[in-house]
């Protein structure tokens, strides 16, 4: 994936906010890239920029060599539903479905047979440990169990890009670690490149590498910690 | 498009108290539009049992009768004058009117009276007991099976009464294919007894009743019968003129559409605001799914399958516990008026479909704004 010359801004005139400011930066398959910068400094517009949410105000953002913004509004949707996993913050479960039937939206949006989705999605639900919460609704899980469930859901379409918003905003910080070292080590593939939003520097050890956002531009790229083989 | 509208489903009824609300206020909306209607459709087609059971095909009156209840007798000349058109096969008069009988236990009952031509007979009802000859039997009547039946102390052949100190006897039991809305039990007789038991003024015919010799007559019978000062017509003119009356000169009409209107708003309040709330408690959920990647019509599709599904089943109760409520209604009350019309229903449901129409309306305009981009601000 490669981001070039980013530009988005919000309002017109003097209330003009320029939220991502010419950034660009490559992201590869196998790798764990780590966005973070302190609150308003452009991480979330970056990730709406190039998960085919946001329509920047210039800039490409290539994937396998197809400029996503070149798309029609149907082609957006069905990039996001093939290529795209989001994982939120708040999770987005819906509370009415069963876990198992929340895993198996995307499938469902992919116009395949419901019992053939819920088949497939208990199979995710048993890679992310919890098929034995198949049956339950979300509400009554706990918050790792429903980050569990949303990383199943986000991998339910097999998506090349995995995007996790503040994956331990709503996690104790033993949780958030064994989340992140489990997408680490059996979510990540030399086929999936995962991008994670954060401020939880906690959690830094497991990226790959780390992109530094000030004000809207990216002020600093390091390496993390290696990926466990 | 099954699994989306499945998933719609499953958002719509596992949220039991928003769904509940939404069936209740519908149901409750369609019940009361379908019971006025239906009490307005009994009292109509009550209102014009009369042309219904005696079955002329063309009606002579005076011009200002509005209904075969409230007829203006016509002096006897005019059935002569109408018996002399060209094209009318033939013609008889029919008497109308009220009168008072004294019952066997002694207790006064109201009737309405009817008076058939003597040689024809036009307009008889169907005898369930007796025999049509022994109308002409000494002081013969025949009483109407309705619901107004047991007024008479459910009367038999051969069950004496008074009729303004005549003797009177019932000859036959009938049965008619509407009752009377009045609530007043019918007797039928001849036209020549029915002046001499009853009071008369100077003129007796309260309607003539006609046979065309063939329905290409009848505008030439009409406007021949309109150069005499009256008016001739068809049984389904007669029967509109009646419920054009009952609709718009009485109150009744009015009446009725403005509790329909109500319930109508009622129903679209409670739904309206209930599926309002409803999407925007799911707002967040929709956005999610549009990030996820559902096209915007998907969405679309969803909210209509919520708001049809839960209007088509809110009709479908509605209209159940209408129909409940009028059986057991008449089941009590043998002379509860209320009938449920394909005319009410189709009312019914236009107004549930406008009621869903506007519910998801606003649904779909609210998530159709949404932005996937707002589900990841928060």
């Amino acid at each position: 994936m490669r981001a070039t010359n980013l530009v988005k801004s919000f309002g017109e005139g003097e209330a003009k906010t320029v939220a991502v400011q010419d950034v660009s930066f490559d992201a590869y398959f196998g790798e764990m890239l780590f966005i973070e910068g302190p609150s308003g400094s452009g991480k979330t517009t970056l990730l709406s920029l190039i998960s085919a949410i946001l329509r920047p105000d210039s800039g490409t953002v290539l994937i396998e060599d197809k400029d996503i913004w070149n798309m029609s509004s149907d082609e957006l949707a069905d990039f996001r539903l093939n290529k795209v996993g989001f994982v939120f913050q708040d999770f987005h479960l819906f509370p009415r479905l069963t876990t198992v039937e929340n895993v198996a939206i995307p499938l469902i949006l992919k116009k395949r047979d419901w019992n053939e989705s819920i088949d497939e999605a208990m199979k995710y639900l048993d890679i992310v440990g919890i098929k034995d919460r198949a049956l339950l609704q979300p509400v009554k899980l706990s918050g790792g169990e429903q980050q569990r469930v949303a990383i199943a859901r986000a991998i339910a379409s097999q998506p090349d890009i995995m995007i996790l918003d503040e994956p331990t905003a709503s996690l104790d910080g033993d949780t958030g670690k064994k989340i992140l070292e489990f997408v680490k080590k059996d979510i990540l593939n030399d086929k999936r490149c995962i991008i994670v939003v954060t401020h939880d520097n906690r959690i830094f050890e497991y990226a790959d590498r780390i992109i530094r956002m000030e004000d809207g531009k990216i002020v600093r790229t390091e390496q993390g910690g290696k990926r466990e083989e | 498009m099954k699994g989306i509208l499945k998933i719609a489903y499953k958002l719509l009824v596992n949220d039991k108290g928003k769904f509940s609300a939404l069936l209740i206020g519908i149901t409750f909306a369609v019940f009361l539009m379908v019971m006025m209607t239906s009490m307005f459709s009994g009292i109509l087609n009550r209102s014009a049992s009369t042309i219904h059971n005696l079955g002329a095909k063309v009606w002579v009156m005076d011009p200002a009768v509005n209904t075969p209840a409230n007829s203006i007798p016509m002096p006897d000349y005019v059935l002569d004058a109408v018996r002399s058109i060209t094209g009318v096969k033939y013609a008889v008069p029919l008497y109308s009117g009220g009168a008072l009988v004294k019952l066997k236990s002694g207790a006064y009952q109201s009737v309405t009276v009817m008076g058939l031509d003597d040689a024809s007979l036009y307009g008889r009802p169907e005898l369930i007991e007796g025999q049509i000859e022994d109308i002409y039997a000494e002081n013969a009547f025949i009483v109407v099976k309705d619901s107004e039946f047991p007024k008479l102390e459910n009367p038999q052949v051969g069950t004496e009464f008074e009729l303004n100190d005549h003797r009177g006897v019932i000859v036959g039991i009938a049965k008619v294919a509407t009752g009377s809305l009045f609530g007043v039990p019918t007797l039928y007789t001849t036209y020549n007894r029915a002046l001499q038991y009853i009071p008369s003024a100077r003129f007796t015919t309260a309607f003539i009743l006609l046979e065309p010799k063939s329905s290409d007559d009848l505008p030439y019978i009409k406007a021949q019968v309109k150069a005499l000062g009256y008016e001739a017509l068809g049984k389904d003119e007669f029967v509109d003129k009646t419920s054009n009356f009952y609709k718009f000169k009485t109150g009744v009409g009015t009446n009725v559409l403005i509790m329909t209107v109500i319930s109508f708003i009622v129903g679209l309040s409670i739904s309206g605001q209930t599926f309002y709330t409803f999407i925007l408690e799911n707002l967040e959920r929709f956005g999610a799914l549009k990030a996820i990647g559902a096209k915007g019509r998907e969405l679309v599709y969803m909210i209509l399958f919520q708001a049809a599904f839960t209007a088509l089943t809110s009709y479908g109760l509605g209209i159940g516990l209408a129909a409940l409520v009028i059986t057991i209604a008449k089941w009590r009350l043998a002379s509860y008026a209320a009938m449920i019309t394909f005319t009410d229903l189709g009312l019914a449901f236009i107004m549930v479909i406008i009621i869903a129409g506007i519910s998801s309306y606003i649904g779909v305009r609210k998530v159709l704004k949404i932005e996937p981009f707002d589900i990841f601000r928060g």
